[in-house]
């Protein structure tokens, strides 16, 4: 994995000390909230419903075991013992005081981490695959290319001040598995028929209260161009991206106003411009990123593995991945214990992974937009061990993209822009249907809950989405159903009135009958519901 | 009635307005009448206090203070899912009061 220059640390260091500047001066009331709050926001430093709240970055889910670590020490040694990973591949610390915030800083320094432009009207961090590397059905690792778009992203004159907040992904396989086309800017790594690597181009993608799905604007950049026609992407958003209105000034509503094609003409236009002017960082630079990048030392093995235990043969075959290496899997671990709150690890816990990671998966670990954490290279010789320890440690629960690996944003108990709460709906859910013995028969089924419109929770994203909502002061909830974040991408339909908190609990467990009633053979939730379409199940819900 | 809440500059931690100071305790909290603009602005500048605001409240029949919004009664205790972390409190009544 990419290791830190003498300038990737020099910058990192030097914004520590200016924040512990700013942070410093506004303790002495040297500095207004208005003024500082700008700032303290550049550095991931929110301020939520309990404390200050800080987000840091892990640049397209990948983490060594050292800075695992590190995350495990901070949350002991200045939080409450656990952090959050987010659906964005990150972490976030709930209990922060700002009085501690650049010593977190400096000691995320000493690992090559940081939370700049974890928040703020700016590019954010780029998300990835968190099987990136590992995939077999991967054409190449995306994470080189996803490196560049961050240095190149970071701290770029231009682009600080954007109308809005501006999110990458980068896969590089046909299946997505980042949600790539629900994000600001997808970026799927291809070859063309002569062999040669490039980048297919999506713009205009994302969710929140206007949800889109990013329509192909370029299907083949060389990669030797990618900069370029990502400052071009950029530039004609920054230059006619609202201003006005916070509510229409992402660039899928830019996208969505001027057209596909009349936005895709103005970046091409820019495009040709900035060839001419040669803005493209020199091909030896992607070399050398790309050669941080390369396989560990792997070594053939045994193929197969004694199933004979069924909680490990069960746990083995959900929360594991196929690997380019026949000897090898990635295999996920969960954060989804049933009952427990989605993403939330403790830091014994954080420990333990990159204990794993050490041990077996060449000190590598990825964090999911699912809010799960990946060993990514795993020997299947290894697997009874991992499983073990993991299921010793809690993090074993066999749930992979079954309906108790459920995404929850932090929603009213943490976050204030939340209108209701999430995280009792997912441990409430995960609990009823693992007490009912039906996750199994439900295969596939990916559930989605957002605490408000923004839409941290993917809830247009899920086979079952639900989104919480304020209704005259009390917690009310929109169930929708449809959405897939995947490949064959969709946005969900909200079915009709919403409900209180039992109520949508129930209707969870109706739609889910009304699938089991009507499903045919090998069909998903999802391929079921786009077959039958949304009437029987409002016919089941309301009657 | 109106009271006042916060939160602390260094800690980030949630705080009511007991009349004096800063307290951790909603049940600290008391009415401030038509008095909140004047407080806010010389708590604010004295940095005793940071993002404070003014909300509704009462006081129930066991004589404990009750924010009128979900929001702020679930910032009293802390997450309804980790009340191991909740402020500690007195109030017998437990969490019922917060949804």
């Amino acid at each position: 994995m990419y290791q830190y220059d003498s300038y990737d640390q020099a910058m990192v260091e030097a914004r520590v000390e200016e924040f512990r500047d700013q942070a410093r001066r506004r303790l002495d009331g040297k500095l207004t909230e208005d003024q500082f709050k700008p700032l303290r926001l550049m550095n991931g430093l929110y301020l939520q419903l309990h404390a200050y709240m800080l987000r840091v970055a892990i640049p397209y889910g990948t983490l060594n075991a050292r800075q695992m670590e590190a995350l495990a020490d901070i949350a002991d040694k200045y939080d409450r013992g656990y952090g959050h990973f987010t659906t964005r591949q990150n972490i976030q610390y709930n209990w922060i005081k700002l009085e501690d915030a650049a010593d977190i800083l400096a000691d995320l320094s000493k690992v090559e981490m940081h939370a700049i432009q974890t928040s703020g009207n700016c590019i954010r961090n780029i998300s990835s695959d968190h099987f990136a590397g590992a995939a077999a059905d991967e054409v190449i690792d995306p994470r080189p290319y996803a490196e560049l778009l961050r240095q190149w992203s970071s701290f770029h004159p231009e682009f600080t001040y954007l109308p809005r907040k501006f999110k990458f992904a980068v896969i590089a396989a046909e299946t997505d598995r980042a949600a790539m086309r629900l994000h600001d800017i997808g970026i799927r790594i291809v070859r063309n028929d002569a062999g040669e690597v490039g980048a297919e181009v999506y713009a205009g993608g994302g969710m929140g209260r206007t949800p889109m799905i990013a329509p192909l604007i370029r299907d083949f950049v060389p990669v030797d161009q990618l900069i370029t026609y990502a400052e071009a992407c950029l530039r004609v958003y920054n230059r006619y991206g609202r201003r006005d209105n916070k509510y229409k000034a992402r660039i899928k509503i830019l996208v969505h106003e001027l057209g596909a094609a009349e936005y895709t003409r103005q970046v091409e236009e820019e495009f040709a411009h900035l060839l001419s002017v040669g803005v493209e960082p020199p091909r030896e630079e992607l070399a050398r990123i790309a050669a941080q990048f390369g396989d560990p030392a792997f070594v053939d093995g045994p193929k197969t593995i004694d199933r004979s235990d069924p909680d490990f043969a069960l746990w083995a075959r959900r929360n594991t991945h196929r690997h380019k290496h026949d000897a090898y899997v990635s295999a996920v671990i969960s954060l989804k214990p049933v009952g427990g709150i989605p993403g939330d690890a403790t830091a014994d816990q954080m420990r333990i992974a990159a204990r794993l990671a050490k041990l077996y998966s060449f000190d590598e670990l990825r964090v999911m937009h699912t809010q799960n954490l990946v060993l990514p290279h795993v020997r299947i010789a290894d697997l009874p061990a991992v499983w073990a320890a993991l299921d010793a440690a809690g993090m074993g629960a066999p749930n992979m993209d079954t309906i108790e690996d459920i995404i929850a944003c932090p929603g009213l108990d943490y976050c204030s822009l939340a209108n209701a709460r999430s995280i009792p709906l997912a441990q409430r859910i995960s609990e009823r249907f693992a007490a009912t013995g039906r996750t199994a028969e439900l295969g596939e089924l990916k559930l989605k809950i957002s605490g408000c419109i923004n839409a941290c929770g993917h809830h247009h994203a899920g086979h079952i989405g639900i989104l919480g909502v304020d209704k005259k002061g009390t917690e009310n909830y929109q169930l929708s159903l449809g959405g897939s974040e995947a490949e064959d991408v969709s946005l969900a339909k909200i079915t009709g009135p919403g409900f209180d908190e039992d109520g949508v609990i129930a209707a969870v467990e109706t739609v889910t009958g009304v699938y089991l009633a009507a499903r045919t053979e090998g069909e998903r939730f999802l391929d079921t519901y786009r077959r039958i379409g949304m009437e029987p199940f409002k016919e089941a819900l309301y009657g | 009635m109106k009271i006042l809440t916060g939160n602390d500059l260094g800690s980030g931690a949630v705080t009511w307005w007991n009349g004096t100071g800063w307290s951790l305790f909603v049940d600290d909290a008391v009415d401030v009448g038509e008095d909140a603009d004047e407080i806010l602005a010389r708590e604010t500048a004295a940095r005793r206090v940071n993002v404070a605001y003014t909300i509704d409240a009462s006081i129930d029949a066991g004589g404990h203070v009750r924010p009128a919004h979900i929001k702020d009664r679930v910032r009293a205790l802390g997450p309804t899912v980790r009340r191991d972390l909740a402020v500690p409190t007195a109030d017998k009544t437990g969490w019922d009061w917060v949804i």
